[in-house]
């Protein structure tokens, strides 16, 4: 089955199986590989994008499902060569160990940042409860999201 | 892990839909927010020949209060009912539920009518409704027909619904003044099914006594958990502490929870009558501040 759908505000199609998972068709046809496959069972996040500006978990979503929607990985989140402030805040408060959660944890904050720009540290725990950092790096995490949301006010 | 191979369908009418499920019967699932049947699917837990995916359907979403009830779309998502400011100041019990389903993620997706209609005993909905009284409409090949929840749930995965029907809304009824109710679920971790949850609704006469009272109970038994004995006992009493502790052992009797990683038999009931005794405390405080 055909999908055409936008990504990071460019156009992309495919020719898939309905069976085919949106993490799936987004790493290995489209390659765009920095959406994560994680536990790939609903639970951890790490393959967190935005569909039509809510973040969703594309383990959990058919690729056909995805047909003329309006689609933002993490490569959406740098632009014209600057990182966004949330990657800053990432890299300045030590927000990653391994790496493994952060696109999944990037997108979740970034969608919630736009809904709740100043956030208290609860909201923010709330916020990304369905993203598990198996480093447990939870506390440089909250940091890392408050340093943007600093930045962006 | 990859889900089992199947023809997909997007129709763009409910008749249309229901049209497939009637011509596909067994072999077809219905597809709202997924968050449930694609998990299932990718474990080989379900294998249908054919997806009827209804997100295409206009119609099927949405929160509104008429005629008396709160009328809630089957695609509505779980996140929409968070953040509806009708539930949140009206309808507490429904509020309380649709924030501590699965994680803020699943919820952008899980639907309303998926939760009741998935027939799991260990999903939030199904109690809330029970407490609440609600009804569901289904849409058949043959038209449309109302359920009362009460009867709703017929077994372990299983509801009364037809093979070529579909859910389409959800009615609560309006709660009259001082009414009241809350959700009170214990999990391991966001996300993981409820150990044991409680939710209760009571509506005070104007003397204080409980003019109505629904409890229902999750994940403590075959199917979702109606606890009429503990209701009848507190009806047209006042709601003091040896009243709601009474309650509390007879839903607590009315469990039957199976010894599993999340706790044993006697651990889950009790947890049970500790829920419903704080359950019942926060609606008739809720209730009294709804005049």
């Amino acid at each position: 089955m055909l999908v055409k759908l936008s990504i990071n505000g460019e156009q992309y199609e495919a020719d898939v199986e309905p069976r085919l998972l949106l993490v799936h068709m987004l790493r290995d046809v489209l390659r765009l590989t920095g959406t994560h496959i994680g536990c790939d069972t609903t639970h951890c996040g790490a393959c967190t994008i935005l569909m039509d500006g809510r973040p969703v978990k594309s383990c959990t979503i058919f690729a056909v499902q995805a047909r003329g929607k309006q689609l933002m990985t993490v490569e959406g989140l740098e632009q014209d060569g600057k990182l966004h402030p949330l990657q800053e805040g990432f890299m300045a408060e030590h927000g990653l160990q391994c790496g493994y959660c952060t696109p999944g944890m990037l997108m979740t904050s970034f969608a919630f940042l736009k809904k709740n720009p100043r956030p208290s540290e609860d909201d923010i725990r709330w916020a990304i409860s369905g993203n598990l950092c198996r480093c447990t790096g939870y506390v440089n995490i909250v940091k890392a999201v408050q340093h943007a949301a600093a930045q962006m006010a | 892990m990859i889900p089992a191979a199947f023809a997909y369908h997007a129709p763009s009418t409910i008749g249309e839909a229901t049209a497939l499920l009637a011509k596909l019967g067994e072999d077809a699932k219905v597809l709202s927010g997924g968050q449930s049947l694609i998990p299932l699917m990718k474990l080989r837990l379900a294998s249908p020949a054919h997806l009827v995916d209804i997100n295409g359907i206009p119609g099927l979403s949405g929160i509104r209060e008429t005629d008396g009830f709160l009328r809630i779309g089957a695609l509505t998502r779980e996140s929409e009912l968070e953040e509806s400011e009708i539930v949140r100041s009206r309808y507490p019990l429904l509020h309380d539920t649709s924030k501590v389903i699965a994680d803020p993620l699943v919820r952008n997706l899980a639907t309303i009518g998926g939760n009741l209609a998935h027939g799991d005993p260990a999903n939030d909905h199904p109690a809330t409704m029970l407490a609440l009284g609600a009804e569901v409409v289904a849409v058949g090949p043959k038209g449309e027909r109302r359920m009362p929840i009460a009867s709703f749930f017929t077994g372990p995965f299983e509801t009364g619904l037809k093979p070529d029907e579909i859910l389409t809304e959800v009615r609560v009824p309006s709660p009259p003044a001082r009414s009241g109710g809350a959700y009170l679920k214990l999990e391991r971790k966001v996300g993981d099914f409820a150990t044991a949850a409680v939710a209760a609704q009571v509506t005070l006469a104007a003397n204080g006594a409980c003019e109505s009272v629904g409890i229902g109970l999750t994940n403590v038994g075959l199917t979702p958990i109606k606890a009429t004995k503990a209701e009848a006992s507190l009806k047209g009493k006042a709601p003091d502490e040896a009243t709601i502790k009474r309650a509390a052992e007879l839903a607590a009797e009315a469990a039957e929870p199976s010894a599993d990683l999340r706790g044993s038999v006697e651990y889950k009931k009790d947890l049970v009558r500790i829920l419903t005794t704080r359950a019942l405390r926060k609606a008739v405080e809720r209730a009294n501040t709804r005049r």
